[in-house]
């Protein structure tokens, strides 16, 4: 039997013809690596090779490395093996990586969502015969309502906390959710503040995206200098001696997982809006469709029962473990912590 | 329906308190009449009967929203409640309904006894019709149980800043049976009777705890002594020929416990008895487990007040001759108390009394706190001679010195995902202990005393080593240690290990010992006979 085209090992997932590895999470020589979060992108692999836009965002978090940018549908060759990049909607710069040798095509998709946030290249569908896909939400609880109708709620939370006097302190990952908050808050409302970490990854982001300015927190940041504004907070600040300053305050927290009313209610926040860059269930439904595929792989999240679920629809589904951690609503902080700024 | 369902939505957006009593005094001051009826008797657990059974509910659910039944199980199974599952899941419209609570509840009444086919057109039409939280609201009340963080205090706090009425004297109102569908609010809740300040108890005085080690109190001569009793701490009120009861909660539980309304004519009109209700089969004080038989019913039946009948063992007086008496100082409340005792009127009736004890140096009272475990205490009280009844826990003149628990080192062997707050992390934990054979045996179930970190911990590993799946529960590898604490152990036939532990929980997780260093079940059981053989 041959070989499949990509296998899955205890260092990530290999492509043996080109000797590269995908996202793998132990050092490797080659790495294609899809997005700058960081159970995608780690550290200590000799040559790392990801999109354009990655490229800022993964030497901020890394450091010294050896990279080599992409476009996105530009093919590269690695030992016959024709690799190109492809759009996935999840951050800045993400992508899915498509593989392609003696005709035969699959993709991984890293993480993705289908709905155009505005600020990340919006996810293109790829024609493949083996699709890995993640799974975060690959339940049919998920069901994400339209971003424009969140962020109305957002800044209608902020302009109500502004009438009472209080600040907002809105949590989301320094990396990718904290931009794509920050884009869609209502300047005419007041100022936004940022963390440290969010502000660091920001400004690393600005040459590629167009973002409403920001005031970073510092230790000469007064007390009256907050009320009625908006702070942009790493979730790890949830509950820590940072915060205080910004007494009297409401907090918020922005993800997939505040769909859950114990997810709202465990973590001691004010509110909870429901926003993801990952797929919701009909997301991952249309996205596995649109793709062709015939053999489905899946990676992390809710992935026997999806896969189960697809092998019902006729698919030849798997589950293959990883270490990808997807949106972890309760390891946000250890993440968090390890976004080193 | 819509302010109802944005009452809950509001509830469940805060944690605090005081936003919690707004949020409900302003529903009880928008709503019409007969909603603020409802609501109350839903959050107060006066549900209607439940019109549709749970494997319909879900089985409609799934049709409706063309997904295969299993995967709604799994959903469900993830979200932890049925009535969120479906309000997520099933699929929305652009519909929607003014119905009030009233009517839905109206509906919901006459459901009952309609067809299946009646019962699958309503649940469907009315899904459609509702928003999210709506939609929650309306399942959750078809589903029966209505736990959404509220007690019932907070809503009687609530009620008492919406109309200005006393809370005791609301909680009092709102207690025993009334029927929602009939009653109206003026007749429930508005309507003025001296009868009302009858029933009306004092707050309770609460001990501070000393922990570790033995008190520093000087002069022991100024102190006295008590067995603390591990039962419900109740008041008891004797007013103008009727009695009532409150517990701790200041919860209204007279209907509960119809053994003290012996007391009245026995025990003077105008006394107030604060004291431990204890379980007191055949003249022996009887175990919290034998207790907690009692404590969840509303009507309690002929064979099990014969079984497990209750006494109170009283340690204070407030009022006496209908006169508030909590200023003056303890050994004189204690002397009224004891008054009774010495007159025998309690011979007749389920009264005791706590024994007041005293000391001459410390270490007689290590060894009297020694004894505890044997005779069914907890620990020792120890209260100032001149100490008055205090309002709330106070530092200084009323301590408790609790006997160290017992602990137990065990091995997790399955666990559940959390309910509520904890959803979708597995904190639910059941332990087993080694028998003869090398096979774990299960023998407590513990819940609490891990940090948040430490349950992301375990949590994390348990999704790892997980060996089979039972819908919301998993078995792992029998690898991580726990040192288990408990307050009580008694023999028990319900359970497998036969033994029942009152209050376990996680003391620590002993990540320094592997499995087979855990303990045995006949360690646990030599535990038993230490206790019950001195007696």
């Amino acid at each position: 039997m041959k070989t499949p085209l990509l296998v899955f090992n205890d260092r990530g997932i290999y492509c043996e013809a080109a000797n590269v590895y995908l996202d793998p999470w132990k050092p490797v020589d080659n790495a294609i690596i899809t997005h700058g979060h960081a159970d995608h992108s780690r550290w200590g692999h000799k040559n790392y090779i990801t999109h354009n836009n990655n490229v800022p965002i993964i030497k901020h978090r890394l450091g010294d490395i050896t990279v080599t940018g992409k476009s996105y549908n530009e093919n590269f060759i690695i030992n016959n093996v024709k690799f190109s990049l492809h759009p996935a909607g999840h951050i800045i710069g993400s992508s899915q990586v498509r593989v392609e040798h003696k005709g035969e095509v699959w993709v991984f998709t890293g993480d993705y969502k289908l709905e155009n946030d505005g600020i990340s290249e919006p996810y293109e569908p790829v024609k493949c015969h083996t699709f890995i896909t993640e799974c975060t939400f690959g339940l049919p609880a998920f069901k994400w309502t339209p971003q424009t109708e969140v962020f109305e709620a957002i800044n209608n939370w902020w302009m109500e906390n502004k009438k009472e006097g209080k600040t907002s302190v809105l949590f989301g990952y320094s990396l990718g959710k904290a931009q794509r908050l920050l884009k869609y808050l209502e300047p005419s409302i007041g100022k936004v503040y940022t963390h440290g970490a969010i502000e660091n990854m920001t400004e690393v982001l600005r040459p590629i995206v167009k973002f409403p300015d920001t005031i970073r927190v510092t230790a000469e940041t007064k007390k009256e200098d907050f009320i009625g504004n908006i702070v942009l907070a790493p979730p790890s600040a949830h509950g820590s001696s940072w915060i205080r300053k910004m007494v009297p305050y409401a907090t918020a927290s922005a993800s997939g997982w505040m769909t859950f009313r114990g997810a709202r209610r465990r973590r001691a926040i004010d509110k909870g809006f429901v926003l993801s860059d990952h797929c919701d269930w009909q997301e991952l439904l249309t996205a596995v469709k649109a793709t062709g595929a015939e053999k489905i792989i899946t990676t992390h999240g809710y992935t026997e029962i999806f896969s189960k679920y697809l092998r019902e629809q006729g698919y030849d589904a798997r589950t293959e473990s990883t270490q990808y951690e997807g949106e972890l609503v309760e390891i946000e902080t250890v993440k968090e912590s390890t976004d080193i700024e | 329906m819509k302010l109802f369902a944005q009452l809950i939505k509001t509830l469940d957006s805060t944690n605090k308190t005081n936003a919690k009593v707004a949020a409900l005094a302003w529903y009880f001051e928008e709503a019409i009449d007969t909603d603020k009826v409802w609501a109350i008797a839903i959050l107060s657990h006066r549900r209607p009967p439940r019109p549709v059974n749970t494997t319909l509910l879900r089985t409609w659910a799934s049709e409706l929203s063309n997904i295969p039944l299993w995967l709604f199980e799994e959903s469900y199974h993830i979200v932890g409640d049925l009535a969120e599952t479906i309000a997520l899941i099933v699929p929305t419209s652009k519909l929607s309904t003014d119905k009030s609570l009233t009517q839905f509840l109206d509906e919901m009444i006459a459901l009952k006894s309609k067809s299946d086919d009646d019962k699958r057109a309503y649940l469907v039409e009315n899904w459609q019709k509702l928003n999210y939280y709506e939609r929650f609201v309306f399942t959750k009340l078809t589903t029966g149980g209505f736990r959404i963080g509220v007690s019932q205090k907070l809503m009687t706090r609530a009620l008492s800043k919406a109309t200005g009425i006393d809370e005791d004297i609301l909680a009092f109102k709102l207690m025993g049976n009334w029927n929602p569908s009939s009653i109206s609010f003026r007749d429930l809740v508005l309507e003025k009777r001296a009868s009302d300040y009858l029933s009306k108890p004092y707050p309770f005085y609460l001990a501070y705890p000393i922990e570790n080690q033995i008190p520093k109190l000087e002069n022991i001569s100024d102190w006295y002594f008590e067995h603390k009793w591990d039962g419900i701490r109740a008041q008891i009120i004797i007013r103008d020929g009727q009695l009532f009861v409150w517990s701790r909660g200041e919860e209204l539980v007279t209907d509960k416990y119809p053994e003290f309304q012996e007391f009245i004519g026995v025990i003077p009109n105008g006394t107030v008895l604060d004291g431990e209700i204890l379980p007191f089969a055949n003249n022996e004080i009887g175990t919290f487990n034998d207790l907690q038989t009692r404590i969840g019913r509303k009507k309690v039946s002929k064979a099990l007040l014969a079984k497990t009948p209750v006494i109170l063992k009283a340690y204070d007086i407030l009022e006496w001759n209908g006169e508030d008496i909590r200023g003056e100082p303890y050994i004189k409340r204690r002397g009224y108390l004891e008054k009774l005792f010495d007159d025998r009127l309690h011979e007749q009736i389920s009264l005791y009394l706590s024994q007041r004890l005293q000391f001459k140096d410390w270490s007689d009272a290590v060894t009297e706190r020694e004894k505890s475990r044997e005779i069914k205490s907890e620990g020792l009280m120890i209260k100032h001679k001149d100490s008055p009844y205090l309002v709330g826990r106070k530092k200084g003149d009323w301590w408790k010195w609790k006997v160290d628990p017992m602990t137990i080192d065990a091995v997790l062997t399955y666990a559940m995902r959390g309910h509520g707050r904890r959803t979708n992390l597995f904190t639910d934990y059941t332990f087993g202990l080694w028998n003869k054979n090398n096979e774990l045996v299960t023998f407590a179930k513990a819940y609490s005393g891990l940090t948040d970190a430490e349950f992301r911990k375990v949590d994390a590993w348990i999704k790892k080593n997980t060996l089979e799946r039972f819908g919301p529960v998993r078995s792992v590898k029998p690898e991580l240690v726990f040192e288990i604490a408990f307050e009580g152990i008694a023999k028990s036939s319900r359970h497998k290990s036969g033994i029942a532990t009152r209050f376990p929980r996680i003391l620590r997780w002993r990540q320094d010992k592997s499995s087979n260093e855990a303990n045995t079940l006949e360690d646990i059981k030599n535990m038993l006979h230490m206790i019950t053989d001195n007696e």
